[in-house]
């Protein structure tokens, strides 16, 4: 390095900027052309998003239930939402309960620690709900935020599961969009092998 | 490759089904209710699904029978180990597989002496659900 110049090191800079994003250009056009089951084990190698799981859902899709697999990721989603809903809601009055007894702290210590109880109770209620529902589709990186969850629910840490919250949020938003992303491109690819197969252009 | 498909290993003649069987799918959750009725009814299993344990004692309250229930141990209401106690006490002589996301040593032993007769946990896949029609196909 000592004695290259500044110029020659932008050049090499740039060289480099222009094969990687060449490789991640032919990445995403390898996995949109790729058949659907490589497709996604080669995105899971990757990015880890789905597992195996995914393609039981897959192989369960035929000709008398065409519908199978975007059935259940419909559900799927109805129920996360609803779930997530509900564990925001609990951890928001987790905080309430914490903010109201510190200012009255003798007089409702016991009852904040039985409220408290109950509300990490159902959070991880839900969580089992919703790492069940996830390791049903495949939704492998959800489930294993959903465990280290369930974990800072176990040990009653309101700012560990505030955090966990806020990550299941993302990882659960990022599934979704990638999900959305596959069914139009599956959409795409029917379509257009309809098309190829049409009496008109054959 | 891909894998075989349940149906295309369930028809050969190895395995034998006699007669149709009978499973009753018994889960609070829905996405899992649909995943694994659609594994049973995918080898022609003839399934009945229930959201909770009382709703599962109630079929059989309703003179149904099965061969094979798919019992969650977490539910609301009435749990799988309540529900496996009440159904053996009724005389209930199905094969019984609780089914369940993560248990404790402790939860697995209580299940196992309120009746079940296996323990699966979740995802069922394929080859274990394959393995369970078996045993039940050939009692």
């Amino acid at each position: 390095m000592l004695g290259l110049g500044a110029a020659r090191l932008e050049a090499d800079m740039n060289r480099l900027m222009a094969l990687l994003f060449h490789q991640f250009i032919w990445k995403e056009k390898m996995e949109k052309l790729a058949h659907p089951s490589t497709r996604w084990l080669m995105w899971d190698s990757a990015q880890g998003v789905l597992d195996e799981q995914f393609m039981q859902l897959q192989q369960l899709q035929d000709e008398s239930s065409p519908n199978f697999v975007s059935e259940v990721i419909s559900i799927y989603f109805r129920e996360s939402e609803k779930l997530l809903k509900n564990v925001r809601s609990l951890l928001s009055a987790l905080h309430l309960i914490r903010t109201f007894v510190a200012n009255w702290r003798v007089m409702f210590l016991s009852h904040r620690a039985d409220r408290e109880c109950t509300d990490y109770r159902k959070i991880g209620i839900h969580l089992n709900q919703l790492m069940g529902s996830s390791s049903s589709v495949g939704a492998k990186r959800v489930r294993t935020v959903c465990l280290a969850f369930r974990a800072a629910s176990e040990h009653r840490s309101w700012s560990g599961c505030l955090r966990s919250l806020e990550v299941l949020e993302h990882e659960y938003c990022y599934l979704k969009t990638k999900l959305h992303e596959l069914f139009q491109m599956e959409q795409q690819r029917v379509m257009a092998a309809g098309a190829r197969h049409h009496p008109l252009l054959s | 490759m891909d894998s075989p498909k349940l149906k295309d290993l369930a028809s050969g003649s190895d395995f034998g089904f006699r007669n149709k069987l009978r499973a009753l799918v018994v889960d609070d959750n829905s996405v899992i209710r649909l995943y694994m009725v659609s594994l049973l009814k995918d080898v022609d299993v003839e399934t009945d699904e229930a959201e909770d344990g009382k709703a599962a004692v109630t079929h059989f309250l309703e003179g149904k029978t099965y061969d094979i229930i798919l019992m969650d141990k977490d539910m609301p209401q009435m749990n799988g180990i309540q529900a496996t106690r009440i159904l053996r006490e009724m005389g209930v002589k199905a094969k019984i597989v609780g089914v369940t996301a993560h248990s404790t040593d402790e939860e697995k032993r209580e299940f196992l002496e309120a009746g079940i007769d296996d323990f699966l946990v979740k995802p069922i896949t394929s080859p274990q659900l394959i393995e369970l029609l078996k045993d039940v196909g050939t009692e």
